[in-house]
C-alpha cells in the first residue's frame, strides 16, 4: 500500500484549452505534492499556468478548458474524476479558494455577514443564528473591527483591505485542510499586503491549514513559504525548499526572475530583465520551453526537453545543466 | 459621511499628527440602510420618481374606485350630447355616442392596467427564467433557448399576436398569453448577456469555489444583480403591452367594444380629431401619463436599486 503524507498531490497534470486556433497546453504536465500543514508558493510569470492549475485542482476549469491527464489526489483521492456534485461537497470545505481582485469577488447585493454564514450553512447542519454567531466570531479573527456592525455593510463599503479578510475569513470558516490562495495581495499595497500575509501565516499556524500560495511577487514567497515551485510556460521548471531555492537558485529561469528584483539599496545599475517574451503556447519551441530566453542555453536544449533533475536536498531543476549524462559529454 | 471625514482630517492639525488604523477602518462604515430605506430615500430626493408613483396610484385608485367615483355608466349612450365639449355636467366632453369620457377612462383605466401590467410580468419572469439558463447553463441549452427567442422576436409581433388570437379567440386570457409571447423574448436576450457577463465575474467563481450549486448560483448570485436591468426593461415593456394592446384592439382581436380601454378609446375616436379633438387626444394623454409615470419610477427603483449608488 501507498503512503500518502502529503495532503495534495498533483500528478502528470495537464490541462488544455481547446481554441479555435487550436490546443492550448495551458498547465503541460505539473506535478506538486503540498504536505500537511505548509505553505507552498507556486511562482511564476503571467500567463504560464498557476492560475489554470488551481482551478483544475477545484475543478473549475470552465469551457474550453477540460483536464486531459493526470491526478489530483487529495488525501489519496482523485478529485480530476469527480462529478460536480461530489465536487461541490468538497469545494469551499475541505478545499477554499481566495482571489485576486478583492473588489468584485464578493457580490454586491448581499451583506457580507450573508455571504459568510451563507458559506457555513452551505456545508455545516448549523441554525442561521449559529451561522451568524459564527460569522462574527471568524470576521473577529480575521482581524474586522467592529464585526457585530459589519456584518450588515455591503461590500462596497468597505476597503480592500477588508474585503480580502472577509474572503480570507469565508475561505477558512468551514476549517478547510487546503486554502488555495490565487495572489491574494496583487491587488492590494504593501502594507495591507504585510498585514494580509500575517494573517494568513497566523491562521495557517492555529488552525493547521495548508497553503497554495500562487503568485508573482517572490517577496511574497521569501515570506511566507516552505517550499516553492516555479512554473514556466505551463510546467515546472525548478522546485525547492524557499531557503535554499532563494539562496542557491539552479534553473536559469529562476536565476532570472530573482536578479529582476529592483534593489533599493543605491546602486543606480540598470535592472536586469529575462529578454524575449513568454512563448505563445499554441507555438512553443521543439527543446525546452525556456530555450530561446535562456543565457546558457546549450545545442541540446533546441532539440530536445529536460526533464526535471534531482540535485539533492529536494532541490530539483529542469534544464540539461544538471543532466549528468549530457553535461558528462 | 464625507462630511465626517472631512471634519475628521481638519481636525488633524499638526498636534496629533498619527490617525491610528482602527479609526481609519471605521470610519469608512457608512450608515447601514436596508433596502427599503434605500428606496423610501431615493425616492424622496428624486422628485419625478415621487411625481411617478403618485400618478400610477391615482390611476389605480380611479380604476379600483370607478364604479363609485363616476357619475356615468360607461356603456349607455346619449346620442343628443354627443362630442359634448369639456363643461360641468361632463368634465372631459362626451364621444360619439354621448357616452361620458371621465367615466371611460376610469374604466378603461382597469383594463390598459391590467393588459399593461400582467403580461408584462409574465413575460419578465418567462424571459429571466430562459435567459438565465441560456446564459448560464451552456451551449446546447443557449443555442435551443435563443433560437426560439430568435424565432418569437423575428416574427412582426402584431402579427404573431393576430395569429394566437385569430386561432384561440379574442378574450382577456388569450391576450395576455399573445402579449407574453411576443415580449419574453427581448427579457431573455438582455437576461443572457447580462448573464455571460457576470458569469465570468469573481465573485461568481468564488461561489462556485465555495461549492454552491448551479441553480443557486443562477437564481441567488446572478439574477439579483440582474435587477436594475429588469426594473427597466419592466417599465418599457408595460407602455408597449399598453400599446400593443390599443393596436389589437383596433384591429378587432383586443378588448371588445363596447368595452372601454384606452387604446380602444384611441382607436374608437380617431375619427373625431378634427371635429372633437379633445376625444381621441384625453386617452392618447392619459396613456402617454401613465407611461411616464411608469418610466420615472423604473428609474428611481433602479437608482434605489444599485447598491453601488448607495451613499
Amino acid at each position: 500500500m501507498e503512503q500518502h503524507t502529503d495532503l495534495l498531490e498533483i500528478r502528470g497534470l495537464k490541462t488544455h484549452f481547446f481554441t479555435k486556433q487550436g490546443e492550448v497546453p495551458a498547465v503541460d504536465g505539473v506535478d506538486i505534492a503540498i504536505p500537511q500543514k505548509s505553505i507552498v508558493g507556486l511562482v511564476g510569470e503571467s500567463g504560464c499556468g498557476k492560475s489554470v492549475t488551481a482551478m483544475s485542482i477545484m475543478h473549475l476549469v470552465q469551457h474550453p478548458g477540460r483536464i486531459v491527464a493526470g491526478q489530483v489526489l487529495f488525501n489519496g483521492d482523485d478529485l480530476a474524476v469527480k462529478s460536480i456534485r461530489e465536487m461541490n461537497k468538497i469545494r469551499g470545505k475541505d478545499i477554499s479558494m481566495i482571489f485576486q481582485e478583492p473588489m468584485t469577488s464578493l457580490n454586491p447585493v448581499y451583506t457580507i455577514g450573508r455571504q459568510v454564514s451563507e458559506a457555513i450553512l452551505l456545508h455545516q447542519n448549523v441554525s442561521k443564528a449559529e451561522a451568524k454567531e459564527r460569522t462574527i466570531e471568524i470576521f473577529r479573527k480575521v482581524g474586522i473591527p467592529e464585526p457585530e456592525k459589519r456584518y450588515s455593510s455591503y461590500p462596497h463599503q468597505l476597503s480592500g483591505g477588508l474585503r480580502q479578510r472577509v474572503m480570507i475569513g469565508m475561505a477558512m470558516v468551514c476549517n478547510p485542510q487546503l486554502m488555495i490562495a490565487d495572489e491574494p495581495t496583487t491587488a492590494l499595497d504593501v502594507t495591507i499586503e504585510a498585514q494580509i500575509l500575517h494573517l494568513m501565516r497566523q491562521l495557517q499556524s492555529e488552525q493547521g491549514t495548508s497553503i497554495l500560495m500562487i503568485t508573482h511577487n517572490l517577496g511574497v514567497v521569501a515570506e511566507l513559504c516552505d517550499e516553492v515551485y516555479v512554473m514556466y510556460a505551463g510546467k515546472v521548471m525548478e522546485h525547492a525548499d524557499v531557503n535554499e531555492l532563494f539562496a542557491h537558485p539552479q534553473h536559469p529561469y529562476t536565476f532570472g526572475l530573482l536578479n529582476s528584483i529592483p534593489d533599493t539599496s543605491g546602486t543606480k545599475s540598470r535592472l536586469y530583465t529575462i529578454r524575449g517574451m513568454v512563448p505563445n503556447l499554441l507555438k512553443l519551441p521543439k527543446g525546452c520551453r525556456f530555450c530561446p530566453r535562456c543565457e546558457k542555453a546549450m545545442k541540446i536544449c533546441t532539440m530536445q526537453e529536460p526533464e526535471l533533475q534531482d540535485l539533492g536536498n529536494g532541490h530539483q531543476a529542469r534544464c540539461f545543466l544538471f543532466d549528468k549524462e549530457v553535461m558528462g559529454k | 459621511m464625507t462630511e465626517d471625514k472631512n471634519k475628521d482630517f481638519s481636525q488633524l492639525k499638526d498636534t496629533d499628527p498619527i490617525i491610528s488604523y482602527e479609526q481609519e477602518e471605521s470610519a469608512e462604515l457608512t450608515e447601514l440602510n436596508s433596502t427599503w430605506d434605500n428606496i423610501v430615500n431615493t425616492f424622496r430626493h428624486n422628485h419625478l420618481a415621487l411625481i411617478g408613483v403618485v400618478i400610477i396610484i391615482l390611476i389605480i385608485l380611479a380604476a379600483v374606485l370607478a364604479p363609485v367615483i363616476s357619475a356615468y355608466d360607461p356603456y349607455v349612450q346619449d346620442l343628443e350630447n354627443k362630442l359634448a365639449k369639456p363643461s360641468a355636467a361632463h368634465l372631459l366632453g362626451t364621444d360619439a355616442f354621448g357616452r361620458d369620457m371621465l367615466t371611460r377612462l376610469f374604466y378603461g383605466a382597469r383594463n390598459s392596467l391590467v393588459i399593461g401590467l400582467i403580461p408584462s410580468i409574465i413575460a419578465i419572469v418567462i424571459g429571466t427564467v430562459m435567459g438565465l439558463m441560456a446564459g448560464y447553463l451552456g451551449k446546447t441549452a443557449d443555442f435551443i433557448i435563443m433560437r426560439i427567442a430568435d424565432i418569437c422576436l423575428s416574427f412582426p409581433s402584431l402579427l404573431l399576436a393576430m395569429v394566437i388570437m385569430y386561432t384561440l379567440g379574442a378574450s382577456l386570457l388569450n391576450l395576455f398569453i399573445a402579449l407574453s409571447i411576443i415580449n419574453w423574448g427581448m427579457t431573455a436576450r438582455t437576461v443572457r448577456a447580462e448573464t455571460l457577463q457576470l458569469r465570468e465575474k469573481e465573485f461568481v467563481e468564488a461561489a462556485r469555489s465555495c461549492g454552491v450549486k448551479r441553480s443557486t448560483i443562477m437564481f441567488r448570485h446572478i439574477l439579483p444583480n440582474c435587477i436594475p436591468s429588469l426594473i427597466v426593461i419592466f417599465t418599457l415593456d408595460i407602455p408597449s403591452a399598453i400599446m400593443e394592446e390599443a393596436s389589437l384592439s383596433f384591429l378587432g382581436v383586443g378588448a371588445q367594444p363596447p368595452e372601454a380601454s384606452w387604446g380602444l378609446m384611441v382607436s374608437e375616436n380617431k375619427d373625431q380629431l378634427t371635429r372633437a379633438p379633445w376625444v381621441a387626444l384625453i386617452p392618447g394623454f392619459a396613456i402617454m401619463l401613465l407611461v411616464l409615470a411608469f418610466n420615472f419610477v423604473g428609474d428611481g427603483m433602479r437608482d434605489a436599486l444599485d447598491p453601488t449608488l448607495k451613499e
